[in-house]
């Protein structure tokens, strides 16, 4: 019984990252607009975060640096694909590099620094009971908080008029910006929203997961989150599926790596990447109805005035 | 006031010519901004990254050694994003080039063969580096899968299976433990060609490389083709071309060149087989690509430039005790700097008057 | 004057335009442009293709900002910042290419155009409007799945669920069958009867005549007439559209006895496209020196169509045969070897590529062809000989020696790839709407070079809407409707009517018909 509490909260902390910035990804796609940047986003949020929270000594002022931090790597993204019209992919892939490479001077100071991970959720009683107590009840906030977000953010695609005007947007921006919609201000908000995402998933990497600061600790988490958007089906519901299963892959493949299987680490170790390939693969399988991507996705606007 | 774009009927010369140009600008003024944001002289900065690359004969040589890798991948890329196949994994393909072409030196080490011995290499090192990019480009072409993240993904695979091989059936027995294949002999090297020994014959393949891929570019169908399937898709079906042929064209091409860098690289320079062979050279040709304007002559130039920031990160980790990732924060800037350049080719900025009847 | 209900305004405009100006690089678009249109009228903008009327518009509803020029509102100065404000006033568009959301359903597409409202009420007010104008719709269904006559209502429905004072519709009929055509009049005349104004734009003479009692005729970027056109006749209309006498094409009588040269038999395929339409037991041939015309309104199979005939979508091998070749299961390249041309419908991006230069874009289908490849070089010199012959012979004109196909007019860019592709006297030639948006004269010669090549023993086949096209130079004539042929009969033995009823509904006796 313990191991299996034990690899059930390692999975739940691998599919937390997954699912923050999967679920700011699926609203980024839906408005038309693919950010491949999210790597570069998610790692200087690790960076900032961890760096504000050793210097503030504050957990909660770190998650918000890190959120923020995502943000702003976002807006030079949109300053590129909405403002000049430059290429998504090559812009996206502009932005991960850039952002590597900050994140890297931004933790230089703290690399070796150490902190306690953030402070879990404990509710008398509750989070004592066997098995399900921790697992329900005594999880850290961002945790709740991603659980909360994918529900938010499927409500609001599919319930809310503002919902409907971003999967109009996506759908076919000439139309909407014929029927008087700011194509442009859809796609900066969602392009934001998908930064702050990727900077809180990063966060929770530095704060939460590790909890401390290594250059390159992303390892292509930012990746496997655009995956799982693909996965989904640009579907914030099922994403939370598949980043818990991305995330119960990379668990698992460490519990079989303390195992010693006779299989060398290394397969292991590449088993989520793939995982991602294999999976892309299997959906391309599967018969195509309602899981289109978004109809303009990658496609750059540009108003004729 | 606001500022519109208009598309231009025709690309100026000009406007191709001065946007690589204004965005290497850029990228210097926004690095001496960052330098003297955390506190280091900015014009000493800049001097350590981009002149004492230039300063000596040694260094010169350092140069040619780092540019072309860069150069030779970005050669590859450029087919596959003029005809929008974007393949990311570059890297990957180095990786399992330089794999391929060491388990000929491997598996013949020792055993007194000729010079022939790193020829066979190179055509092991091109053919593990295409079949490796086949793999994404067949997913993309047969099953519609999206090559971005399947290329990128088998970046991650390669690096760990090179990671396996040298701390496994590949390790050096007498090597210490040390995490790396033996020293390959001199049949499995490519000779040195000056007297620090650091300009090799790698050099020259790249040069050629550069005229033949301009050639096919510029004069053949082959590269007619490229070129429409990229610009007009439907088009190109309508003049009866394969689209997915020419993906796995493309990606064999970009995957053959990489290996081809990869087991240069190993051949060359390093000597053995290591579980780091690559500083991101595969990354970083795709800036070298855009930065190239896709064209083999501006890769040419592109790649010394980028190795430049390579060597004068590696000086300024010496002088100024900075990271190295500050080599990537200036490759990153470039690029988006190239690509906020690039609109200015295809499109001219006006600026108009709100609701503009005047 | 029809001036109903107008005694409150007087003789004062709902809107007078003055001096209207947008010019698109060397192209001046809009010179100087007047228009007024007076409450509860339905007043025509007509022009050909390329007149400007399109931008105009857009101008009117703050999609594009005039370079200068004054729009007066209801007695006030307007400057629109963009659509949105448009509408505020009053102003609504039916676009011509739809401006709707196929995967979103009709009052998801109905509630982005209004402000915010719940859904179930506005399902109510959809149906309810719908009803009262006669325009059938279920709130509740997804676009794609509508026809097209379908998807025009609903933006007519949406437009006027906002209320407006001016209903601005672009060219509508070109999408309709002449049912749906005569059931948009209605609705048309209903809004018109509520003291609403309707700018309706359109190139056609006969429908402007029977609706409209007042016009602005559009040539050349300027307004060169305003006029009653019930006084008019359709004659005295086309001259002021087309400002000089065209030549009429000379047709020879009934051609078509030689051997056949395309024949389809059984065409069934499944459209690449999932909003698309499937052919379905398409039949019909193509005799040497005969010209065979396609009607139908779009979007009944004739991308599909093409694309099978064409080869960029391949079939089973026996339904298409060229010169009794089967070539179902072959290539564009293998079709063209055989002496057969293309001309697809959509210029930029199907039939050139919008960035090339003329001469690499004469490669585009000519690479097949002796002289411009050698072992796999181009030869340039060759590529720029031949564009220079095209140029002279079909009179190409552009400012360049050889510029990149975006920078050239559409009737001169459809005159190069038309020329391009009949240079070589191809003995087969299929081609999609010859001459959309192409001014008369270019039109006319067009419509003259496929009619020479027929006189010279070439199989032409015509896919096009334009009904007129087709009865000006068809020997025989088929009705694509719903993805189903009808027999190809004689010109003499149809009417417009006869046609305009396949066009419509009646297709399930002509299915089983026996095959031409």
């Amino acid at each position: 019984m313990m191991i299996f509490e034990a690899i059930l909260l390692t999975i739940i902390t691998a599919a937390t990252p997954l699912l923050l910035a999967a679920i700011g990804e699926v609203v980024v796609e839906r408005s038309g607009v693919l950010n491949l940047g999210v790597e570069g986003m998610m790692i200087m949020g690790a960076a900032t975060g961890f760096a504000v929270a050793i210097l503030t000594g504050s957990s909660l002022l770190g998650v918000m640096a890190g959120l923020f931090a995502g943000m702003a790597m976002s807006l030079l993204f949109a300053a590129l694909v909405l403002g000049l019209a430059a290429n998504q992919v090559a812009s996206g892939l502009a932005l991960t590099i850039f952002g590597l490479g900050l994140s890297g001077l931004v933790g230089f100071p703290f690399v070796g620094a150490k902190r306690e991970a953030m402070a879990h959720l404990y509710l008398p009683y509750l989070s004592d009971l066997p098995f399900f107590g921790r697992v329900i009840f005594g999880q850290d906030p961002l945790v709740y908080i991603a659980f909360a977000l994918a529900l938010a953010v499927a409500l609001i695609i599919g319930r809310t008029r503002a919902g409907l005007v971003l999967r109009a947007v996506g759908e076919n921006h000439h139309s909407a910006h014929a029927l008087g919609h700011n194509v442009r201000q859809v796609r900066l908000l969602a392009i934001l929203f998908g930064g702050a995402c990727a900077g809180l998933a990063g966060a929770y990497l530095s704060l939460v997961y590790t909890p401390f600061w290594t250059p390159g600790m992303t390892a292509g988490r930012g990746w496997i989150a655009l995956a799982i958007v693909v996965f989904a089906s640009w579907r914030a519901g099922r994403a939370v599926i598949g980043a818990y299963l991305f995330g119960g892959v990379s668990i698992l493949q460490l519990h079989a790596q303390g195992f010693g299987l006779g299989v060398p680490a290394q397969a292991l170790a590449a088993l989520p990447y793939l995982t991602t390939i294999i999976v892309l693969f299997a959906l391309s399988r599967l018969p195509r109805g309602s899981s289109r991507a978004p109809a303009c996705l990658g496609q750059p606007f540009l108003p004729a005035r | 006031m606001r500022l519109t774009l208009e598309r231009r009927t025709q690309a100026g010369m000009w406007a191709s010519l001065a946007s690589p140009i204004l965005a290497v600008v850029l990228t210097l003024v926004f690095g001496a901004l960052l330098f003297s944001l955390i506190g280091i002289p900015p014009l000493a900065a800049l001097t350590v990254y981009f002149l004492s690359p230039l300063a000596d004969l040694w260094a010169l040589e350092e140069l040619t050694v780092k540019a072309a890798p860069l150069i030779l991948i970005a050669l590859g890329l450029a087919p596959c994003y003029l005809s929008n196949n974007w393949n990311i994994g570059a890297e990957g393909q180095l990786v399992m080039g330089a794999v391929a072409g060491s388990a000929v030196a491997i598996a013949t080490h020792g055993q007194g063969h000729g010079s022939y011995i790193v020829w066979l290499m190179l055509a092991a090192g091109v053919l593990g580096g295409a079949a490796y990019g086949l793999i994404p480009a067949v997913l993309k072409a047969r099953f519609g899968v999206s090559e971005i993240l399947t290329s990128l993904m088998l970046v991650y695979v390669a690096d760990l299976l090179l990671d396996y091989l040298v701390r496994g059936p590949w390790r050096d027995p007498k090597g210490f433990n040390f995490p790396t294949s033996v020293s390959f002999g001199l049949e499995a090297r490519l000779p040195g060609l000056s007297e620090t020994g650091r300009l090799h014959p790698g050099f020259f393949l790249m040069l050629l490389a550069v005229a033949l891929l301009a050639f096919m570019l510029a004069r053949t169908l082959k590269g007619f083709e490229i070129r429409l399937v990229g610009e007009a898709p439907r088009a190109a079906r309508f003049g009866g071309f394969d689209d997915k042929r020419l993906t796995l064209f493309v990606f064999a091409l970009s995957g053959a060149l990489a290996g081809l860098a990869g087991i240069i690289e190993v051949a060359g320079p390093i000597g053995n087989l290591q579980p780091t062979i690559s500083p991101g050279y595969g990354f970083t040709a795709i800036i070298v690509a855009f930065l190239g304007r896709l064209n083999p002559f501006g890769i040419l130039i592109a790649g010394f430039f980028l190795a430049l920031t390579f060597i004068g990160g590696e000086n300024a980790q010496i002088a100024l005790r900075l990271p190295l990732d500050v080599t990537r924060v200036f490759q990153g800037l470039l690029l988006f700097f190239v690509l906020a350049c690039d609109t200015l080719i295809l499109y001219r900025l006006r600026v108009t008057r709100e609701g503009a009847p005047a | 004057m029809t001036g109903v209900g107008t005694q409150d305004s007087g003789d004062q405009p709902l809107l007078a335009a003055s001096a209207i100006s947008k010019r698109y690089g060397s192209l001046l678009a809009n010179d100087a442009i007047d228009l007024a249109i007076r409450p509860g009228e339905i007043h025509a903008l007509l022009g050909e293709n390329g007149a400007g009327k399109s931008t105009l518009v857009k101008i009117l509803y703050g999609l594009i900002a005039p370079d200068s020029g004054q729009i007066i509102w209801q007695g006030a100065p307007l400057v629109l910042s963009g659509p949105a404000e448009a509408r505020h006033h009053g102003i609504a568009m039916v676009f011509q290419h739809f401006s709707l959301f196929d995967t979103l359903s009709v009052v998801e597409n109905v509630a982005l155009a209004l402000p915010p409202e719940p859904v179930a009420a506005l399902s109510e007010r959809v149906y309810r409007v719908s009803r009262e104008y006669g325009l059938d719709l279920e709130p509740g269904r997804e676009v794609w799945r509508l026809s097209v006559g379908e998807r025009q209502r609903i933006e007519i429905v949406r437009c006027l669920m906002q209320n407006p004072k001016l209903l601005i519709l672009d060219e509508p009929t070109s999408v309709l069958s002449p049912t749906e055509t005569s059931g948009l009049f209605r609705t048309l005349e209903a809004i018109r009867g509520e003291g609403r104004s309707v700018l309706y734009i359109s190139h056609k003479l006969e429908e402007v005549r029977v609706l409209c009692r007042s016009a602005t005729v559009l040539r050349h970027g300027r307004k060169v007439a305003s006029c009653d056109p019930s006084r008019e006749s359709a004659a005295s209309l086309a001259r002021m559209m087309v400002g000089e006498d065209i030549h009429d094409v000379q047709v020879k009588p009934h051609r078509g006895d030689g051997a056949e040269r395309l024949g389809v038999r059984q065409l069934n395929l499944a459209s690449p496209d999932p909003h698309g339409t499937s052919l379905v037991d398409v039949s019909f041939s193509v005799r040497a020196g005969e010209i065979v015309g396609i009607a139908g309104v779009a979007g009944n199979g004739q991308d599909e169509l093409f694309s099978a005939l064409s080869g960029e979508v391949s079939s089973l091998p026996e339904t298409v045969c060229i010169d009794g070749q089967a070539v179902g299961a072959k290539g564009i390249v293998a079709r063209r070897e055989l002496g057969a041309a293309f001309i697809p419908e959509e210029r930029l991006g199907h039939g050139a590529a919008p960035g090339f230069t003329l001469s690499e874009n004469v490669l585009v289908s000519q690479h097949g062809k002796q002289g411009f490849v050698r072992r796999g070089v181009l030869d340039r010199a060759a590529l720029r000989d031949c564009l220079a012959a095209i140029r002279q012979r079909f009179d190409v004109r552009a400012g360049e020696i050889d510029p990149p196909a975006r920078a050239l007019s559409g009737g001169n860019l459809q005159k190069f790839i038309v020329g391009r592709d009949i240079m070589g006297a191809p003995r087969l030639v299929i081609v999609a709407q010859p001459t959309w948006g192409v001014d008369a004269g270019a039109a006319a010669f067009l419509r003259q070079s496929l009619v020479d090549l027929a006189e010279q023993s070439g199989a032409v086949l015509v896919i096009s809407q334009d009904l007129d096209e087709l009865f000006e130079l068809s020997d025989r004539i088929a009705v694509l409707s719903r993805g189903r042929l009808s027999p190809a009969l004689p010109r003499g033995q149809q009417t417009r009517e006869s046609i305009g009823l396949m066009m419509g509904e009646a297709m399930r006796e002509v299915a089983h018909a026996p095959h031409a």
